[in-house]
């Protein structure tokens, strides 16, 4: 196994293609572990932290653009980002311990391709695009369509994600991701909700429902998200979103929850996260 | 198998070394630094044993590998009781008042410990209870219970603030 | 600090000094046993079982043996076969498997190469056929008729041999007439329990380095509670006599129980042997955790009688203890822990059943958290029931001196009511619970031990003093040492340099286990410091012309009523040791008896999200009898990591298996020890009912802590939201679906 640290784009591409199983990574708080447990090592690791795009958050044009390696708690540090996107933010803060945020990175929690990553429900809710690197130069798409499922991308062969985009979200827009973990930190969301509100006074104008942790990978809940538009989030509303975030749960039984408890739990937190969400959007 | 030459400064002072691409810094650091103070206790970034600041940011050294320290300002618990401009070659508060508030047993997380804490010290002079509770969270501590880990932490604080 | 009956006041007993071992762990110097490298030395690595019960048909290790790197290979077949009637016969065939594989990740070959990745390599490369065997997982298929074997060798050694099966020992206890006090009785309530396997999570792994000379001799370094057992057990494994292995104590990361055992130290040997270098073998956390002991599992059935006003009058006890591959007395001690209320009338029966699951070692008060999580959640559903409060239902049934536990033993002088009394008049009893949350208490009991233990105490020339002993510090004790050789020489704590020495610089003593050694070895750097006094007033006498009769030891200084001049102080007497008899050193052993029994009382406020099942803990108090408190940091030290051990064990931690026996959750992120978010501080308060048995009444604080916390939580869950919840871990899914089921 070789390490290389590109310092472009290109060359990190060029790494990429010109290496079979070659692999690009940024904390390796993913990499190290799947490769102590077994999984092939590969020919090359393609280093993308001294490329300085990718890490990099910068806002102008009326969109946020967010380096693909950038450690998290670069992220979280930065509050005019966490007073504009508080979700994306918390979902990014929820990623592990100070030491792994200082590692971890919203590429990699994305391209990691786990359902139940923290930082992805909330991008999707407010979406959030990828930008893609590939020999046939750069492509746009949503970070909902990144992940196909456990483990699987739709990232062709020499491509890598280099930076998100997210556009400035209304006026009165508040967004909301929690998760439910059997301990306080250093732990997978057994269920991940995120919720994105615009609120015109008390009435919904705009919903997006995303989950994690409860089907191959993150999924948006379009019944919730009807439910909470033209409401005041009052309790029948609720109801609906909770029980919409159920039904729309497609969870399996393993080591960390049942599916009983997923189905369940998803509903409790979707509604939740639609309330601090309006909270928000109203402040 | 070629190893790697990496160059880069541990403990305030300039230092190189050797090693295979695929070695985590934790094992380059024990192995070819001598430096054993880290410790590895999971291999996986779950448990902050091998907690080293790496241009000031705490982080598990497990999970680095060596060559990624090329250029970089490395800090690990042997580095800790000088340069801080408290004591000069005595030891930082944090460490003094680990031993005074018994804020170890076993002593095998300590290191762990206390660079996470100066990490986040350097960042929160003045940290809330809940606040140390979970910048610590990285950190396992199977013996103490954690209850005089965070006290000795909340006095170091107080003794960091005071000295400035 | 509650101070109860103790009217000694002490210079340096119950001081807080800074431990004497402390300076080298805040800079990284301590040498744990990962931490040492000897020149030329080779790394190992194992390889395991992928199947829970197998037979072995064939091992080639060739492939392996021709890899780059690679200087020894071993496997079962290296080693002596152990009669079956061996005490190490177990442990000998679970360091390496012999012809059969008893569970996943039971190792079966070892390599040592010249780096640890080559060892890795060449382990994976080694070529075994096995004929796959049936197995089983649980308690209940385990003692099904016409259950498969889980370990063929098995027999109940522990009451006779007998013809091979799952059970590893079968406890019956019995007094009075339990039947018929339960139809007496005016309330009755019996309910099952179930625990999951927990592990003693101690965050550095097993390590070690072991040398093997030409000379045949074995130098080891070991992380080990007991370097003792490390040397005899490493011996037998070997077929070596005692005297060819000398093991050094490393610093311990960690033990709770769970380094009471060997694992690594004979493979490493051998291999050392074989390469003629020395061998450096340490596990990875997965290894840890698939292959070193659990604690077991337990299924419990407990049914307690009592009258109308509270008085306890029946237990009628069933419990079941899963305690791995192999025999152990893990379901023998199940029944003995009952022991703290009178039960006029008790039959209990507890078994120790076999698995094709990892051989479950000690893990603090070993067994008896299991028992008192099912009994303390029954006394406290009998306090509800009966509106009583729940420690006043205890105090009415709290044993106290005299009385029995389940094995008939009368109790010395306990503490068990001061503990209840002193909770009763806490601030955080005397307070209500936050809003929203709701409060549990809960009562543990350990016996503690004594066992053998030996101190030699050398005065120095200069008047210090060093303190040598054999009982590896899990956890403060070498500061306790020095504070009673302190208390007794009348010198400074600081004059005093404790040290746990080798396997040949000490004599024999045994595993710091059982709470036992600020009990055990204290008692004897007490005796040892004892004859020096009787030896520095004779030289003292002899310096000053007076009647060795009259000259007394205090405060460190030699004095006579007859002889004017100052005292003589010990440096002075030391100083002049050579004209007056040569060196001062002495030496105590012992087999102590009367380890002082422990109990502990705890006390926790918890909310309970009710639609997702989460517990948190908002307050926890933890009241313990130490008898007498040496260093009373690391009382409360020992108080509070055994009730966060015991929280884990409560809400999150436990063994996840497949139903192919593979634990699906071998690492820290998903077998779940409590962080600092989980927790609230720890109060302590720290009862001190001196056991008459210790010459500054100590007890073992080590191990009784972990007692109490999960009938502590699992009461305080019944009374945030009614339900009982009756089986551990109380993980937010299983709480989530007792409020469910319960609606």
């Amino acid at each position: 196994m070789e390490y290389a640290a590109p310092t472009t784009v290109d060359e990190a591409r060029t790494l990429l293609t010109d290496n079979p199983g070659s692999r690009v990574f940024a904390g390796a708080t993913d990499v190290v572990p799947q490769m102590r447990s077994g999984r092939p090592e590969p020919s090359v690791l393609i280093d993308l932290k001294r490329i300085d795009r990718l890490m990099s958050v910068a806002h102008d044009n009326g969109h946020w653009t967010i380096g693909a390696a950038m450690p998290t708690s670069e992220l979280t540090s930065n509050g005019e980002f966490a007073s504009v996107f508080p979700g994306i933010s918390e979902g990014a803060g929820w990623i592990g311990s100070d030491q792994i945020q200082n590692r971890s990175s919203l590429g990699g929690n994305l391209c990691n391709g786990s359902p139940a990553a923290d930082s992805v429900p909330a991008m999707i809710a407010s979406e959030a695009r990828a930008v893609i690197a590939g020999t046939d130069g750069e492509r746009t798409i949503p970070v909902a369509d990144v992940v196909t499922g456990p483990g699987q991308l739709s990232l062709a062969d020499g491509e890598f994600v280099v930076e998100f985009e997210i556009d400035d979200p209304p006026a009165h827009t508040g967004d909301a991701y929690i998760r439910m973990t059997p301990r306080t930190e250093m732990d997978i969301a057994i269920v991940g909700a995120a919720v994105r509100v615009t609120m015109d006074g008390d009435t919904c104008t705009d919903a997006r429902v995303v989950l994690g942790a409860v089907a191959p990978t993150a999924v948006r809940v379009p019944d919730a998200e009807a439910a909470l538009i033209g409401s005041s989030l009052n309790e029948a509303a609720l109801a609906e979103v909770a029980a919409a975030a159920s039904v729309a749960a497609n969870p399996i039984n393993d080591k960390r929850g049942t599916i009983e408890y997923r189905v369940q739990v998803a509903g409790v937190l979707a509604k939740r996260a639609a309330v601090l969400a309006a909270e928000r959007a109203r402040a | 198998m070629s190893r790697t030459h990496i160059t880069c400064t541990v403990n305030g002072e300039d230092t190189d070394f050797l090693a295979n691409p695929g070695t985590s810094l934790l094992d380059a650091l024990r192995d070819e630094l001598g430096l054993t103070g880290a410790k590895e206790g999971c291999g996986t970034g779950d448990c902050g044993a091998c907690s080293v600041l790496m241009d000031g940011k705490v982080t598990c050294a497990c999970l680095v590998f060596a060559p990624e320290a090329q250029g970089r300002d490395l800090l690990t618990v042997e580095g800790l009781s000088s340069g801080d401009g408290v004591g000069g070659d005595h030891l930082h508060p944090l460490q003094q008042t680990f031993l005074e508030g018994a804020a170890l047993q076993c002593g095998v997380c300590t290191p762990g410990f206390l660079v996470a804490a100066k990490a986040l010290l350097n960042q929160n002079p003045d940290p809330a209870e809940s606040e140390i509770r979970y910048a610590l969270a990285g950190n396992l501590c199977r013996c103490t219970g954690y209850d005089k880990i965070i006290r000795s932490v909340q006095e170091a604080a107080v003794q960091l603030r005071s000295a400035t | 600090m509650t101070a109860i009956e103790n009217p000694k006041t002490y210079k340096w007993v119950g001081t807080r000094p800074i431990r004497h071992d402390g300076y080298d762990k805040v800079v990284g110097k301590a040498r744990f046993a990962a931490d040492l490298n000897l020149p030329s030395q080779l790394h190992a690595a194992y390889l395991r079982s992928p199947h829970a019960h197998a037979n072995i048909v064939s091992i080639d290790t060739s492939r392996a043996e021709a890899m780059p790197g690679v200087k020894a290979v071993v496997t079962g077949g290296d080693f002596p076969a152990l009669d079956i009637t061996d005490p190490n016969h177990d442990v000998s065939i679970n360091v390496l498997a012999r012809g059969t594989v008893l569970y996943h990740g039971h190792a079966i070959a070892a390599v040592a190469a010249t780096t640890k990745a080559e060892a890795q390599a060449a382990a994976a490369a080694i070529e075994v056929e096995y004929e796959l065997l049936p197995f089983v997982l649980g308690i209940d298929e385990a003692m099904a008729d016409g259950a498969p074997l889980a370990n063929e060798q098995n027999y109940q050694k522990f009451i006779g041999p007998s013809d091979p099966s799952n059970i590893a020992t079968h406890t019956p206890l019995e007094r009075g007439d339990a039947d018929a006090a339960m139809v007496a009785a005016d309330i009755v309530i019996d309910r099952e329990f179930d625990c999951a396997h927990v592990h003693q999570g101690y965050i550095e792994p097993h390590a070690c380095v072991v040398d093997t000379g030409a000379d045949g001799k074995a130098n080891v370094w070991a992380s080990s509670q007991g370097h003792f057992m490390v040397r005899a057990i490493t011996a037998a494994v070997l077929g070596w006599e005692t005297s060819r292995i000398k093991v050094t104590p490393a610093e311990i990361g960690g033990g709770f129980g769970g380094k009471t055992t060997v694992y690594l130290e004979p493979v490493a040997a051998r291999l050392s042997e074989k390469a003629g270098r020395p061998v450096k073998l340490v596990m990875s956390r997965e290894e840890v955790l698939r292959s070193s002991g659990p604690a077991p599992g337990a299924k419990l059935r407990i049914k307690i009688g009592a009258t109308s006003d509270g008085e306890l009058t029946a237990i009628d006890g069933w419990m079941a203890y899963q305690v791995g591959a192999y025999g152990d007395f893990a379901g023998m001690v199940g029944a003995m822990s009952v022991a703290s209320y009178k039960f006029p009338n008790l039959k209990l029966e507890s078994w120790g059943v076999l698995s094709n699951t990892p051989k479950t070692a000690a893990y603090r008060a070993p067994s008896a958290p299991h028992a008192a999580f099912a009994i303390e959640s029954v006394i406290d559903d009998i306090a509800s029931e009966l509106g009583m409060d729940p420690i006043e239902l205890r105090l009415k049934n709290a044993a106290v001196e005299g009385d029995l536990t389940a094995m008939g033993m009368p109790h010395p002088r306990i503490g068990l009511v001061e503990c209840l009394e002193a909770l009763k008049a806490s601030d955080h009893y005397q307070s209500e619970p936050a809003e929203g949350a709701a409060r549990g208490v809960a009562v543990g009991f350990w016996f503690n031990i004594g066992e053998q233990s030996s101190a030699t105490v050398n005065l120095n020339e200069d008047g210090t003093a060093t303190v040598i002993t054999g009982s590896p510090d899990i956890g403060g004790s070498r500061a306790s040492m020095a504070l009673m050789a302190a208390e007794e020489l009348g010198i400074d704590v600081y004059s005093i340099t404790p040290v746990v020495a080798d396997t040949e610089a000490v004599g024999f003593t045994d595993v710091t286990e059982g709470s036992r050694a600020t009990f055990a070895t204290g008692k004897a750097v007490v005796e040892a410091c004892r004859e020096l006094k009787v030896e520095l007033c004779r030289r003292a006498a002899q310096t000053m012309g007076v009647d060795e009769a009259e000259v007394e030891w205090v405060d460190g200084a030699a004095v006579s009523s007859s002889h004017g001049g100052e005292p003589l102080t010990l440096a002075a007497i030391t100083a002049q040791a050579k004209r007056t008899g040569g060196p001062l050193t002495a030496t105590a052993s012992l087999n102590a008896a009367g380890a002082g029994p422990s109990f502990a009382v705890h006390c926790a406020d918890v909310k309970v999200d009710e639609e997702t099942g989460q517990t948190a803990i908002i307050r926890y108090t933890a009241v313990q009898d130490a008898g007498t408190a040496i260093h009373p940091s690391y009382v409360e030290g020992q108080m509070q990591g055994g009730s966060v051990q015991g929280i884990g064990w409560a809400l999150n931690e436990e063994y996840i298996f497949s139903s192919d026996g593979v634990l699906m959750n071998p690492g820290f992120l998903d077998y779940r020890i409590p962080v600092a978010s989980d927790l609230p501080m720890i109060e302590t308060i720290i009862v001190e009912v001196p056991n008459p048995s210790h010459p500054y009444g100590v007890r073992g604080v080590g191990e009784t802590g972990i007692v109490p916390p999960m009938a502590t939580i699992g009461n305080a869950i019944k009374a945030a939201t009614g339900v009982r919840m009756s089986s551990l871990p109380m993980s937010p899914p299983k709480v989530l679906k007792a409020l469910g089921d319960a609606r």
